[in-house]
Parts: C-alpha cells; sequence; structure tokens
C-alpha cells in the first residue's frame, strides 16, 4: 500500500467502471415544486449492471429524483444524463423507448384492463413483435402465475401477483435499466422478501437496477452501492457494506444528522 | 337501566336515515308505482278496452295494435340509435378527461349542417339523385371529417390549456363553447331552419320487411356498424388499448412511453366522428336542420350516457336505445291509460324521467361500475 495514492490504484483495479460512461446520470439537477426546494444540486451516476439504490425517509425527494429521471419533471437546473446524451428536453416515452422503465410505487396496473393488456402496454413502444413475444414466454417462465391469469382483470389479483405483473410490465419495455420505486411499499412482510429476492434474480439475469428505498437494511443487503437522501441533498455516497456500516446511516434517515 | 341502553341504539338508527334518504325512498316508490300502474292499465287495455281497470284513469282507453305498437318500438329504436352515437362521444371524453363535454351535442349539429349544406351542393350538381347512396356516404366522410376536426380544435384551444385545473372549469368552458357553436351557425348560415333535399322513395316509404321506412332501416344498420367498429378499435386495437390506459391512469400511461396529449386528441376525434354520422341520420330522417338541432338530442345523449353507465361504451349504446324508446312507447303506454291528456307532447319529460329515474334506483348507471373514491379525485 502506497499512501498518497489509493485513487490511481482503485481505478487501474476497477477500470472499466471507472472509465465508461453512466447509463443514467444526474449532474448537479435542482428541482422545485412551487417554491419548494425539492432536489438541491444531486449528482447521481447509475453504470451498466449495477444494483443500486437511492434510500430516505418521506419528502426527501426520492420519488422526484425518479420523476426527474423519467422526465415527468423537468429540472430547474442541472443535467439528466442518458447514455451520454443530455435528455432534459426529452419527453418521457424518449427515455423509455432508450431503455428506461420504472415499476412504480404500489404497483399502479391498469385495473381494468386484463393482465395479457397490461403485459402489451408495457411494450407499448416495441415494433419489433417476435422478440416481445420471446419476452413475454420469459415473464411467464419467471412468474408462471402471470400466465394462469392472462385474461383476468388485473385488478382481480393478489398483491403478490400484482406484483410479478407489475414487474412482467416494466420487463416488457426491454429495459437497460430498471427503476423501482418502493417495491417493499405495501406488501406482507413475506413477500417482501420474496420481491428483493426477484429483484436479485432479474439483476443477476443482466439488467441494470436502481431502487429507491426506506427499507435501507434490506435494500443495501442486496445492492452494490447507495446513496442516502435527506431534505433533497445526497448527504451519504458510498458502498452497500460502508453504507450499512455507518454509523450515521440511521441517524441520517430519521433526519436528525443535521441537528 | 335497559331503556337507557336502549335509546342510544335508536338516535342512531335514525341518524343513519337522514331526510334525503326519506325523500329518495319516497321517490322510488313512486316512480315505481307510477310505472307500474300505468303498465297495468295499459294491459288491462290491451286484453279489453271494456274492463273497469281499463277504464279507471281514461274513461276513452283504446288501446294500441300490435302494429302501433311496433312503429313506436322501431321509431324508438331509430331515436335512441342516433342518441347512443352522440353518448359515445360524452363517455369516451368522461372517460379519460373526467368532465362532461357539454359542446358536444353542438358537434352533432354541426355534422347535421356539414350534410345539409354537403347534400344540396351534390343535389344542384344532380348527382344526389343520380347516385344517392354514393352521396350519402360521400356526406358521411365529409361530416365525419369536419366533426372530428371540430373536435380536435376545441379540445387543443378550450380544454387542454385548463387541463389540470378543477374539472368544473373545463365544464363550465365546454358550456361556453357550445354557445360559440351555435352562434357561429347563426352567423355562418343564418337564424332559419334549413332543409335537405328530397331523398329517393326508398328512403320515405315502408317496406314490407318488418313495416320499416328505409331511413329507419339506414339509421339502425349504420349505427350498429359504426358501434361494431368502434368497439373493435377500442377493445382490440394498440390505440384503443391506449386509450383505456389513459383512461385509467394517465400518469402510468405516459410511463409506458404513450403520448397521452395525442391519446385524448385520438379521443375526441372518434366522438367527433361518431356525432358527424349521427348528425347526417338525423338530416335524412327528419330533413330539416337548425341551429339548435344539437341542443335537445344532446342533453338526451349525455342523460343516455348517464343512464348506461358513464365511461362505458356498451353502456352509451344501451343508454340510447333505453332513452330512444322509453320517450317513444312511454307516453303511450304508460302516460295515457293513467289519463294525462296531451301525451304526444311529453316525450322529453319521459325522457329525461327516465334519467332521473336510473339514478335514483342506480346511481351508477346501467352497466356503470360504481366509482371508488381514490379513482375520481
Amino acid at each position: 500500500m502506497s499512501p498518497g495514492h489509493p485513487d490511481p490504484a482503485a481505478d487501474s483495479g476497477d477500470g472499466e467502471t471507472g472509465a465508461a460512461t453512466p447509463l443514467l446520470e444526474m449532474r448537479s439537477v435542482n428541482a422545485h415544486y412551487g417554491a419548494v426546494h425539492a432536489l438541491v444540486d444531486v449528482d447521481l451516476a447509475i453504470y451498466e449492471g449495477e444494483l443500486v439504490c437511492l434510500l430516505g425517509g418521506n419528502a426527501s425527494g426520492k420519488s422526484t429524483t425518479l420523476k426527474t429521471l423519467l422526465g415527468m419533471l423537468n429540472p430547474t437546473s442541472g443535467e439528466v444524463v442518458l447514455d451520454g446524451e443530455v435528455v432534459n428536453d426529452q419527453p418521457t416515452s424518449y427515455r423509455v423507448a432508450r431503455g428506461v422503465t420504472m415499476v412504480p410505487e404500489n404497483r399502479r396496473l391498469f385495473k381494468r384492463l386484463t393482465v395479457r393488456e397490461n403485459l402489451d402496454l408495457g411494450a407499448y413502444l416495441r415494433s419489433d413483435s417476435d422478440q416481445i413475444a420471446v419476452d413475454m414466454e420469459r415473464i411467464f417462465e419467471l412468474f408462471p402465475r402471470v400466465k394462469e391469469r392472462l385474461t383476468q382483470k388485473a385488478g382481480t389479483l393478489s398483491g403478490g401477483e400484482q406484483q410479478m405483473v407489475a414487474i412482467g410490465r416494466a420487463l416488457m419495455a426491454d429495459p437497460r435499466v430498471l427503476l423501482m420505486d418502493e417495491p417493499s411499499m405495501g406488501l406482507a412482510p413475506a413477500l417482501v422478501q420474496q420481491n428483493f429476492e426477484l429483484i436479485q434474480q432479474i439483476h443477476e439475469a443482466g439488467l441494470t437496477v436502481f431502487m429507491v428505498e426506506q427499507n435501507a437494511n434490506m435494500a443495501l443487503s442486496i445492492a452494490d452501492r447507495g446513496w442516502v437522501l435527506q431534505t433533497g441533498r445526497v448527504v451519504l455516497d458510498d458502498t452497500a457494506e460502508n453504507l450499512l456500516a455507518h454509523p450515521d446511516l440511521q441517524a441520517s434517515y430519521l433526519g436528525t444528522a443535521e441537528q | 337501566m335497559a331503556r337507557a341502553e336502549v335509546r342510544p341504539v335508536r338516535r342512531r338508527a335514525r341518524k343513519s336515515r337522514t331526510g334525503v334518504d326519506w325523500f329518495l325512498t319516497i321517490m322510488r316508490v313512486a316512480a315505481i308505482t307510477v310505472i307500474g300502474l300505468g303498465l297495468l292499465a295499459f294491459i288491462a287495455q290491451e286484453i279489453n278496452t271494456d274492463n273497469p281497470f281499463a277504464q279507471w284513469a281514461n274513461p276513452d282507453a283504446t288501446g294500441l295494435t300490435g302494429a302501433q305498437f311496433q312503429g313506436l318500438i322501431i321509431s324508438g329504436v331509430t331515436q335512441g340509435a342516433m342518441y347512443g352515437l352522440i353518448a359515445l362521444g360524452y363517455s369516451m371524453v368522461y372517460g379519460v378527461l373526467g368532465f362532461i363535454n357539454f359542446a358536444h351535442g353542438e358537434v352533432f349539429m354541426v355534422g347535421a349542417m356539414t350534410g345539409m349544406i354537403t347534400s344540396n351542393k351534390l343535389a344542384d350538381a344532380g348527382l344526389w339523385e343520380s347516385n344517392f347512396v354514393g352521396s350519402l356516404v360521400f356526406i358521411m366522410v365529409v361530416s365525419i371529417l369536419v366533426c372530428s376536426l371540430t373536435a380536435v380544435i376545441m379540445e387543443r384551444v378550450a380544454y387542454r390549456p385548463l387541463r389540470g385545473s378543477p374539472r368544473l372549469i373545463p365544464l363550465i368552458t365546454s358550456i361556453g363553447v357550445s354557445f360559440f357553436l351555435q352562434n357561429a351557425s347563426v352567423v355562418l348560415l343564418g337564424p332559419a331552419a334549413k332543409a335537405y333535399p328530397d331523398v329517393p322513395d326508398w328512403i320515405r316509404t315502408k317496406h314490407t320487411f318488418l313495416d320499416i321506412e328505409g331511413a329507419k332501416i339506414l339509421v339502425i344498420l349504420v349505427a350498429a356498424v359504426s358501434m361494431i367498429c368502434l368497439w373493435y378499435f377500442v377493445e382490440r386495437t394498440k390505440s384503443g388499448k391506449a386509450m383505456r390506459a389513459v383512461a385509467e391512469d394517465a400518469e402510468i400511461a405516459a410511463l409506458m412511453g404513450i403520448d397521452v396529449n395525442r391519446t385524448i386528441v385520438k379521443v375526441f376525434a372518434l366522438g367527433g366522428a361518431m356525432a358527424g354520422l349521427a348528425g347526417i341520420l338525423w338530416g335524412i330522417l327528419f330533413r330539416s336542420v337548425i341551429h339548435t338541432t344539437g341542443f335537445l338530442p344532446g342533453i338526451k345523449a349525455f342523460s343516455a350516457a348517464v343512464v348506461g353507465g358513464i365511461g362505458h361504451l356498451g353502456g352509451a349504446m344501451a343508454g340510447g336505445l333505453s332513452i330512444g324508446v322509453a320517450e317513444s312507447v312511454g307516453p303511450l303506454v304508460i302516460l295515457e291509460p293513467l289519463g294525462v291528456s296531451g301525451v304526444s307532447q311529453l316525450r322529453d319529460a319521459v325522457a329525461f324521467a327516465v334519467l332521473i329515474g336510473v339514478l335514483l334506483l342506480r346511481p351508477a348507471g346501467l352497466f356503470g361500475e360504481r366509482l371508488q373514491a381514490e379513482d375520481r379525485t
């Protein structure tokens, strides 16, 4: 160990990640809801193949971050960069077509539509019908239950089944990075465990996952890296192990770090 | 001791039924009683006009012949089919944007006017007589295009800027748009009633088939075909799926990559097309059109959409048919046996009584699902 040169050493050891452009990036993004400053100079970078998480309590700006990444909310300053391209002025559909897809909080299926129609809508922007059929089969392999329920209205499914359809619907878009908004929200504890295993499984199959969570221990147990957001600011940015061991994690979580 | 325990229970029971509840119950019972008595008296008349129950309220009771009754049903279905076509537009816009577009009746009037202008032009050129079917298809296509365009411009100019404001605001705006279209028609075409050119005999005369006029067969046929096409479009195509997705959750639909604005434009265009078709059918059937033509059919079509369960397409058609048949049959079958005089002038009252009756007995409409608080806030 040569003192004073930890960074170059890390770079040469992990050269690919260090040199590559992030798949999805936020560069000092600020966002406002009217007078409320919801995001303050947020910097995030998600690299291909990672499983990363954004942690934070209520009203810390987690959902705002996702909305800004997807173009449902325009940042007041800063840049959202998708695969090296600044997409600030591009609509949601443009970003979805280029591989950014979200599984929304509380699943938000189209309850009056059938499961099949929900999955079809996931592939709305795609026209490669052969590949769509292949992807649909892959989802049936992953979730055999979904296949059994294809012609049922999505609103009639149980919470766990709806979660499967929600993930399936997102996968139908053939995403490069999957954004997950509070995957543990509104699910029974047993299902939460199952859900995180599912996320890990999807990630191991090669998908980049960015999840936003309140359940820090659960999220960090499967994530590579994470950020902690507090009242719109990134207050911690580290690897999952370091964050788990960080003495301030719980404190910053509860919004007491500054006091 | 025992009485003290009973009291709060009774008080709570009394609280749960308010004056409004009692009023509604009385109204329900009254509505069912009137309909029931009228029907019984009608049946009594049909059996034998001499029996005392048939003459109980109306000593001059004559009953209806089978042919008369059939004629009433057929005209009811014809009217109802047109109400249904217009109602689709109300229902679809409500489904997607959650407000009642009261200017939709005027889009129907624009269709009837477009048909009047085009058909008179064709008649001047001699084409109306020489190739009636071709001309009819032509005026339908022109009317569909004009009405779709009207509806789309209406959305772009009047409603889109108000997206996101409370629902009462676009609703009031739509009443303004309605006045605008009526007055525009007066300015452009004058306030007098205008006639469609003469139609060929086969449209006017009754046919051996079921003893129906050609015009009515035409109306029922065109309405049925366009309803099937619309159903196919909404249920089976990608655009239709996108419409239903936007209707249920616009934010998530956008997340799927659906262009919400474009989808809303399509909804207005489709609703306009249906109203345009209805306008032509109205013109062929009644052969006269004036700037207020859209008002009453528009309000009745809105009632039809509510009766069927607003937001539900099959319901809009069913609601239209129910109101059409009720206003055609109701006066003579229910009111006349009850001794009400001048019943043929009460069609409109009957039509709106159907609306009130359905709202009393089944507030969500015939096919509507009960709206949950979270669905519409």
